[in-house]
């Protein structure tokens, strides 16, 4: 049990909790914070990988796939956040599945 | 002088160009819009004149080389599918120029038409070049990239429309699509930890099975049919694209859908095929005819035209993934050019379908199928649009979806599996029975039809009429492009031929 297999693991886990989250709670908030956890499980995974077996060279493409990913997170946060500010504007609730009618729910556009 | 290689970057470069100019000049958003669609139309003209004449090009921008660099790979099924997001790129901009103008002119609500007017173009051309860049990348981090940006700019195009249920199925559009996206970039992670690169035709020699392998093609196969919408993983898809706009359906339905499908064919058609078992690819046929059964009972049962179409594009994808066993059992290669065919016929097809269902829509005020008797009367160049659409997407001749569904059935008699065979033939019956449905209120019923004053632009009515001409088209023609998918991509025919007995 070394330091690299605790950090393999606690990203799994992260990523584990994030999907839970995602997929379990209801308020979208929630659910886009689940979401960040997700990756951010992802980028500790793959952080790892830089260190190779070695140990003393360290591997920079994961680095620049991290910080790629990060930028590429924190902008799906942002439109996440926008859109939930959009939804709970019309709907009164930042839930993804409203209480409606049975049917098609709601007049569409052309 | 310019090669290939300068114009695939100009592919990627002049749509994020005018993309952001779009965003800086909204007075003038319409006019840049076309030109970057007519540049960029230009553009894959261009680089598809130079394919056939020097064959398949790898790249690396700016020379920086493979890890840390960006490398394209130019070869047939990237230059199709290219050529085809710019044929209906073009039509759909073409459309979308003339809906636009023609609700902004309309009385009421002003401010929200010019506002969708200028976000709109921005956000297409940003989508348009992350579609190019995701067909000529070479490796699996900047797909991943470039699927980000399709999935975030796909999902502001959906919330424009600004209604309460288009906003909710762009949410929930959004959720899937990071899901399926964190998906994908896990699988990435564990392959480069196991391999050490990831330029797909490297990864393609390298792949061994190993179960680190087997996790990562969990994960980056999960994330992507999440993305593909294939059945039971539907759900987001139809809300999304009924409630969308009109060229933003056209859009979502006939090319956003395809970019994560053309990685499952690279993923599974040519990287994993040497270590995938048949019995998967299996699964993936079975789960597609789940789509074509669900999708079409579905989309039967319909009360709303636009809420038929997105049900028909569950189906249509169906067939999609039924072509994958067929491409593993088939020693020639016509299963590929079927499964290429259809893609280019379903976009060009559904896009036509879909235009042509929003000028129904402006006409009509509404979209109700069973209320839209007689509207041929009205809207004779859309209501033939619409069948002429459907025709290619039941697959008669002369249709692309025609020469496609033909060739995968000989390979499906031929391969001694028939039974994919008669699943294409359900599929087809069920697809005549929606579209007629629809047709038979179109075209058949004598009412008159009270409509709103407003005309339809000549230019949505023909763009639309034009596009499905080409998905008709496409049988007649098809010898031409798929002679390009044989010159200039040998490798994915190889890869699975050799794992036959």
């Amino acid at each position: 049990m070394n330091t690299l297999f605790l950090y393999t693991m606690s990203g799994l886990a992260l990523f584990a909790i994030g999907l839970h989250g995602l997929i379990r709670s209801s308020h979208l908030l929630r659910k886009i914070l689940a979401a960040n956890l997700m990756s951010s499980g992802v980028f500790l995974i793959m952080i790892v990988g830089a260190c190779g077996t070695d140990q003393v060279m360290i591997d920079p493409v994961p680095h620049a796939m991290v910080l790629t990913g990060i930028v590429v997170s924190v902008s799906t946060t942002a439109v996440a956040l926008v859109l939930v500010c959009l939804v709970q504007e019309t709907t009164n609730r930042a839930l993804l599945w409203q209480k409606r009618k049975r049917g098609q729910g709601g007049r569409t556009d052309a | 002088m310019p090669d290939t290689a300068f114009w695939a970057v100009c592919l990627v470069v002049v749509p994020l160009f005018f993309a952001l100019i779009c965003f800086v000049r909204s007075d003038q958003a319409a006019v840049l819009g076309l030109l970057a669609a007519g540049l960029n139309a230009l553009a894959a003209l261009a680089m598809t004149v130079f394919f056939v004449r020097s064959g398949p090009l790898r790249y690396a921008i700016g020379g920086w080389q493979a890890p840390l660099g960006i490398n394209f790979s130019i070869d047939g099924l990237s230059v199709l599918l290219v050529a085809m997001t710019a044929v209906t790129g073009l039509s759909v901009s073409m459309y979308a120029r003339g809906y636009f103008s023609l609700r902004i002119g309309s009385a009421g609500e002003i401010n929200r038409h010019g506002h969708q007017r200028a976000f709109f173009w921005p956000v297409w051309l940003l989508l348009w070049g992350a579609l190019n860049g995701l067909f000529l990348s070479a490796d699996l981090f900047n797909v991943y990239v470039t699927l980000e940006i399709i999935g975030l700019s796909a999902v502001v195009l959906t919330a424009l429309s600004g209604k309460p249920a288009a906003r909710l199925a762009a949410m929930r559009y959004l959720l899937v699509s990071l899901l399926g996206s964190c998906s994908y970039l896990f699988g990435v992670a564990l392959l480069y930890r196991s391999y050490g690169i990831l330029d797909m035709a490297a990864l393609a020699r390298l792949i061994s099975p190993a179960p680190l392998m087997w996790a990562s093609l969990a994960l980056l196969t999960t994330g992507l049919l999440l993305k593909t919408a294939l059945f039971p993983l539907h759900f987001w898809l139809p809300p999304a694209h009924a409630n969308a706009l009109a060229p933003v359906s056209a859009i979502l339905s006939g090319l956003v859908v395809k970019a994560s499908f053309y990685l499952m064919l690279r993923l599974w058609g040519d990287i994993f095929a040497q270590v995938l078992p048949f019995a998967a690819y299996v699964l993936l046929g079975v789960l597609g005819c789940g789509a074509v059964l669900w999708g079409a009972v579905q989309a039967l049962l319909q009360k709303r035209l636009k809420m038929l179409i997105a049900y028909s594009t569950v189906a249509q994808l169906g067939y999609l993934f039924i072509a994958l066993p067929l491409i593993r059992l088939d020693p020639g290669s016509s299963a590929w050019e079927a499964v290429i065919l259809l893609i280019m016929s379903h976009a060009c097809a559904k896009s036509a379908m879909f235009m042509a269902a929003g000028s129904i829509f402006l006409k009509a005020g509404h979209d109700r199928i069973d209320d839209l008797a007689g509207i041929k009367e009205v809207l004779p160049i859309s209501s033939f649009a619409f069948v002429l659409a459907g025709v290619s997407l039941m697959g008669f001749p002369p249709s692309g979806g025609f020469v496609g569904k033909w060739l995968l059935l000989g390979v499906s008699l031929a391969g001694g599996e028939w039974w994919w065979g008669v699943m294409l033939v359900i599929g087809s019956l069920l697809a005549a029975g929606y579209v007629y449905r629809v047709a038979s209120r179109l075209l058949v019923f004598k009412v008159t039809f009270f409509s709103r004053r407003q005309s339809i632009p000549p230019v949505m009515e023909w763009s639309a009429v034009l596009l499905a001409l080409l998905a008709l088209l496409l049988g007649l023609l098809a010898g031409y492009p798929l002679g390009l998918l044989e010159a200039g991509s040998p490798f994915p025919l190889h890869a699975c031929r050799e794992v036959m007995p």
